[in-house]
């Protein structure tokens, strides 16, 4: 497992995707930043950690649409699938090497909040527990997509149809809130809102930590995660 | 070393591989012949583990490859058809992650420095694979599968896309590799086999339709005398004359030829040299050899051959007891 994660994570940066996604992530993320603090002069980075989500769904794409679908295009999976490695551990290399990507640029946004202290010591000091649910609970969220992402490539040969179908079935669970209020049936409502992973999002942006939720993304990332170690499976049976 | 019994696969309703049965001893170097699409990848595949076969089972080492995948796998370098390599990683970078991947316990510079050298590739080691020439990722293809020294060795059409000069070079590593490995290599050019493996399987429609010694299928292929003359002379003449030689079974003009001459197709029966008659013959009557090629037997002729028989073997025994 361990050769698998160095080696997806050096060939994210010996290939431009790395760069790339980083650049990207970061104008992206900074952009938001500044629009939903500093221009709107609240020190509450909520609104900029939900808007974050729906720029997740873009973007994380981009980073587990090769993991897959490009070793099977390439026939590389040969190599990794008659090696003494298991299935289980191959998808963990995989996934934790993206996840790593997306934690460490995660952890470079982080910087935004200094000049945000800086300016909005006098008026509304920045609440420490609520910040840091926000970057918790974005991890989180994030987490959960590229599980997505990772599965969705295991499916396909096809780089841009790994992202687009991702994206597809990352706008479903990211979405799910904003038609919520258009359906009248209360039981239908419940449900939506219970597997709506933006739902969840709420109480860590109040900073509270929310054990159910915690339990739900991690459980959620889990599912794709072990999906995925079975289409790996599975492909020897085919 | 490898085991394979009862073998079937099937991709929905193809079958791929229909009832295969072989071994392969210790320090044998066997060769998986047969014409595209025979089922040799589909056989490798499954023995190395990276398929799993429908029903049957594959052991090598005595390791049954589905109930203990890893510990089978650790005995097998694969190199498959198309040699795993990512095209982003210097050659070095890769061999390393091999190295890891296959949890090998070796001195690892001094093993991958001995790979680099037995293959040839210590040259461009600081060079990214996606920029190495056809040959040199095969090379490369084929390091990879020598690391960790595996017991067996199996490799998938290992000499496809080479120039003739790196052809000889890949037959020669493998010819030394067979010396202290087993080995396995798919290839569906005769004079390969020939050339390096000890035993051949034939593989023909998913079926193993001959498993035989290489000296044994080399005299088959050579019992029958084919050869293909240049002859500087008047064509229907000189043809007239060849099909009139003794021991000529069969002659004709292909419709080649240039300034030097005509150039014909003779076949010779079982058993005749005629290569010195047709040059008294031919030496008498004033028209010279301009050249004279034995032409070996297709890959076909062979399959037909060794087919035919195979079912005159099988059906002799019930034409037998039907006259009795």
């Amino acid at each position: 497992m361990t050769a698998i994660y160095k080696r997806e994570l050096r060939s994210y940066f010996s290939t431009p995707l790395g760069y790339v996604f980083s650049a990207v992530y970061l104008a992206v993320s900074g952009l938001l930043f500044a629009l939903y603090t500093l221009r709107s002069s609240s020190s509450d980075v909520s609104s900029f950690a939900s808007m974050m989500i729906f720029g997740f769904v873009a973007l994380l794409p981009l980073l587990t649409m090769r993991s897959f679908s490009d070793e099977k295009r390439l026939r590389t999976d040969a190599l990794l699938l008659t090696s003494p490695v298991s299935a289980t551990g191959i998808v963990l290399g995989k996934y934790l090497a993206s996840l790593t990507v997306f934690a460490g640029n995660l952890l470079l946004s982080c910087a935004y909040i200094i000049p945000l202290g800086k300016y909005a010591a006098e008026h509304s000091p920045i609440s420490p527990a609520r910040t840091f649910g926000c970057f918790f609970a974005m991890f989180l969220v994030g987490a959960c997509f590229i599980a997505v992402g990772t599965f969705v490539s295991s499916l396909t040969e096809s780089q841009v149809v790994a992202a687009v179908g991702t994206m597809a079935i990352l706008f479903f669970f990211a979405g799910i809130a904003l038609f919520n209020g258009m359906i009248d049936s209360y039981a239908i409502r419940t449900v939506l809102s219970w597997i709506s992973l933006y739902s969840r999002f709420t109480n860590f942006t109040y900073g509270m930590f929310d054990f159910a939720s915690l339990v739900y993304y991690l459980s959620f990332a889990a599912v794709f995660v072990f999906l995925t170690v079975r289409v790996t499976e599975r492909r020897r049976w085919i | 070393m490898i085991e394979v019994r009862n073998v079937f696969k099937h991709y929905g309703n193809v079958t791929a591989l229909d009832d295969v049965s072989f071994t392969v001893n210790e320090g044998e170097i066997v060769g998986f012949l047969g014409p595209n699409g025979a089922g040799k990848s589909t056989m490798m595949n499954i023995v190395t583990g990276y398929l799993s076969s429908t029903s049957g089972e594959a052991s090598v080492c005595g390791i049954d490859v589905l109930e203990n995948p890893d510990e089978a796998k650790k005995k097998i370098g694969f190199l498959p058809e198309q040699p795993p390599l990512y095209r982003e990683m210097k050659v070095s970078e890769y061999l390393n992650f091999v190295y890891e991947l296959k949890k090998c316990t070796l001195n690892r510079k001094a093993h991958l420095d001995e790979i680099m050298a037995v293959t040839k590739i210590a040259g461009v080691k600081d060079r990214l694979i996606g920029n190495l020439s056809k040959g040199y990722r095969q090379r490369v293809g084929i390091a990879q599968a020598l690391v960790g020294n595996p017991p067996v060795m199996i490799f998938d059409e290992p000499t496809v896309g080479l120039d003739p000069k790196q052809i000889i070079e890949i037959r020669n590593l493998i010819r030394n590799l067979g010396k202290n490995h087993t080995v396995v290599l798919s290839t569906h050019i005769l004079p390969e086999v020939q050339s390096v493996c000890d035993r051949i399987l034939i593989i023909n429609e998913g079926r193993l339709i001959a498993d035989e010694k290489t000296e044994n299928v080399a005299r088959a292929a050579a019992s029958d005398r084919k050869y293909t003359v240049k002859v500087a002379g008047p064509r229907r003449d000189v043809l007239r004359e060849l099909r009139a030689l003794g021991g000529v079974r069969f002659a004709e003009d292909t419709g080649d030829g240039d300034a030097d001459g005509a150039v014909f197709a003779v076949e010779a029966e079982r058993g005749i040299d005629i290569r010195k008659q047709m040059f008294n013959m031919l030496a008498a009557k004033g028209w010279p050899i301009m050249e004279l090629t034995p032409r070996g037997m297709s890959l076909e002729e062979v399959f037909v051959m060794i087919t035919d028989e195979d079912e005159r073997r099988r059906n002799a025994p019930e034409r037998r007891a039907g006259k009795e």
